[in-house]
């Protein structure tokens, strides 16, 4: 049996396991940029918390996923249900890109351009609403994009702790030994983080500031 | 001149670390006055400049704006008061010209038939076509973008205008014509102009005062004609190092 026929027997498995890794990825990034764009906006204007907030994002991404997994694993609320852990260690993981890329687009906006701003009576919060987010937009999705891809492949680990997604297929595909199963489950999220990376690299090509 | 002048520097110092940038800087500006800053880089003339719109908060001294210390005055109240442009122009470059000339009335809440007509007005007063508030700041010349600038600046009809250099990047034949554009609109406007420049023949140009600063101290305050006279050593190093034709520079900026 070929992968694709496996994929064709069980569409409706294969589905649903997408849709559960889509849930996975979608949550933690939605959250990681909730938390992780205000931050960046912070240690941009707050350079004394710059390299804090950089170093602790950092220590996050050098610890290896499965240990991580375990490590949230006896924490009360969080280790009863494995998509909840599984969440929370991706929107950690997705932090770094995010902060960092927030961090660069607006540091990188011609000075120039915000003095004349500040000069001309605009506000903190008219400089970044008008101003600095805009132009910082396009590195800042980018950042967004790294996230996303990552959390694409980091999610089908989740698999492992018992939270579902793509990474189900993989892990069964090791247990049977059958490529077919394991390509089943690869497949699909590799499709799935080339999705993402296009489809916010157009946006990001779209919000270009000239 | 006019009985209170329009800026005062009382005193002003301004210091950062152990650098001092400026000591006790005591200068008035007039109404309707242009008061050219002439000096060499880190003479503290962009210092003195932003302590207008205190972009720059004196160490000690206070300046007044209007019969008031800035000190006690909102901070964006007194920068929507007075036009500010500088060399790198600092366009925003997400904004169609239209909408970099009209931000500050929007945000002071003008309506938008009201902004669009003094864009329109301004478009013409600074010698610019009509089409040109459609187009983004990269599709503009130097001297295009310069000229928004003070567009810009302009919008909300601040009676003080504070110019860092602004015609310090262009090709010496726009430059001249910006400087000649100036001086008309300057005629008819009549705002209170502090003007930054290092160029002593612009200065001469433009100033009804020159304001030569050294190494963060007022020099000396004179008039186009008294600084070409002048044998105090400071003006006359600059006049001798800009060479003649600066009797030509002075007249056609008084006349």
């Amino acid at each position: 049996m070929s992968f694709l026929e496996f994929i064709l027997h069980n569409h409706a498995q294969v589905l649903a396991l997408t849709l559960e890794h889509l849930w996975l990825v979608g949550l933690s990034t939605l959250l990681a940029t909730l938390i992780g764009i205000p931050l960046g906006i912070l240690i941009a204007h707050w350079p004394r918390l710059n390299k804090p907030v950089l170093a602790s994002a950092n220590i996050i991404q050098t610890v290896p996923s499965l240990a991580l997994f375990g490590f949230l694993l006896p924490v009360p609320w969080l280790g009863d249900r494995a998509d909840r852990l599984a969440i929370l260690a991706l929107t950690l993981y997705a932090l770094l890109p995010i902060i960092r890329n927030t961090y660069t687009g607006i540091r990188g906006v011609d000075p120039a351009v915000i003095e004349a701003g500040r000069g001309m009576g605009l506000t903190e919060s008219q400089l970044l609403v008008q101003v600095e987010l805009p132009l910082a937009l396009s590195v800042l999705l980018s950042g967004v994009r790294t996230a996303v891809v990552i959390s694409v492949g980091l999610a089908t680990i989740a698999a492992a702790i018992g939270a579902g997604g793509l990474g189900e297929l993989i892990f069964r595909g090791l247990a049977m030994v059958d490529n077919h199963v394991i390509l089943a489950g690869a497949v699909p999220a590799a499709l799935l983080a080339l999705l993402a990376d296009l489809s916010i690299g157009w946006l990001e090509k779209r919000l270009q500031p000239r | 001149m006019a009985a209170s002048p329009v800026i005062e520097f009382r005193n002003v110092s301004y210091r950062v670390g152990d650098t001092q940038v400026l000591s006790s800087l005591n200068l008035q500006v007039h109404s309707g006055e242009v008061l050219v800053l002439l000096g060499r880089s880190g003479s503290g003339k962009t210092t003195t400049l932003k302590l207008v719109n205190r972009l720059v908060s004196p160490t000690t001294g206070e300046v007044w704006v209007k019969g008031q210390p800035t000190s006690q005055m909102d901070i964006t109240t007194l920068r929507r008061s007075i036009g500010y442009v500088i060399q790198e122009v600092g366009l925003f470059p997400h904004f169609k010209v239209a909408r970099n000339i009209g931000l500050v009335p929007k945000i002071a809440g003008w309506p938008e038939p009201r902004i669009r007509a003094r864009v329109d007005e301004l478009l013409q007063l600074t010698g610019l076509a009509p089409e040109i508030a459609l187009r983004y700041p990269h599709q503009l010349s130097g001297g295009q973008r310069q000229r928004v600038g003070v567009a810009r600046a302009l919008a909300a009809d601040p009676e003080i205008l504070l110019m860092d250099e602004p015609f310090g990047a262009l090709d010496p034949l726009t430059r001249d014509e910006l400087q000649r554009e100036f001086m008309s609109l300057q005629k008819r406007l009549r705002k209170t102009v502090v003007f930054v420049t290092h160029d002593l023949r612009e200065a001469m140009r433009l100033a009804s005062r020159i304001a030569l600063m050294e190494a963060g101290k007022l020099v000396t305050v004179l008039s186009p004609e008294e600084f070409l006279k002048s044998t105090d050593p400071w003006p006359a190093a600059y006049v001798k190092a800009f060479g003649d034709r600066l009797e030509s520079a002075a007249t056609e900026g008084t006349s």
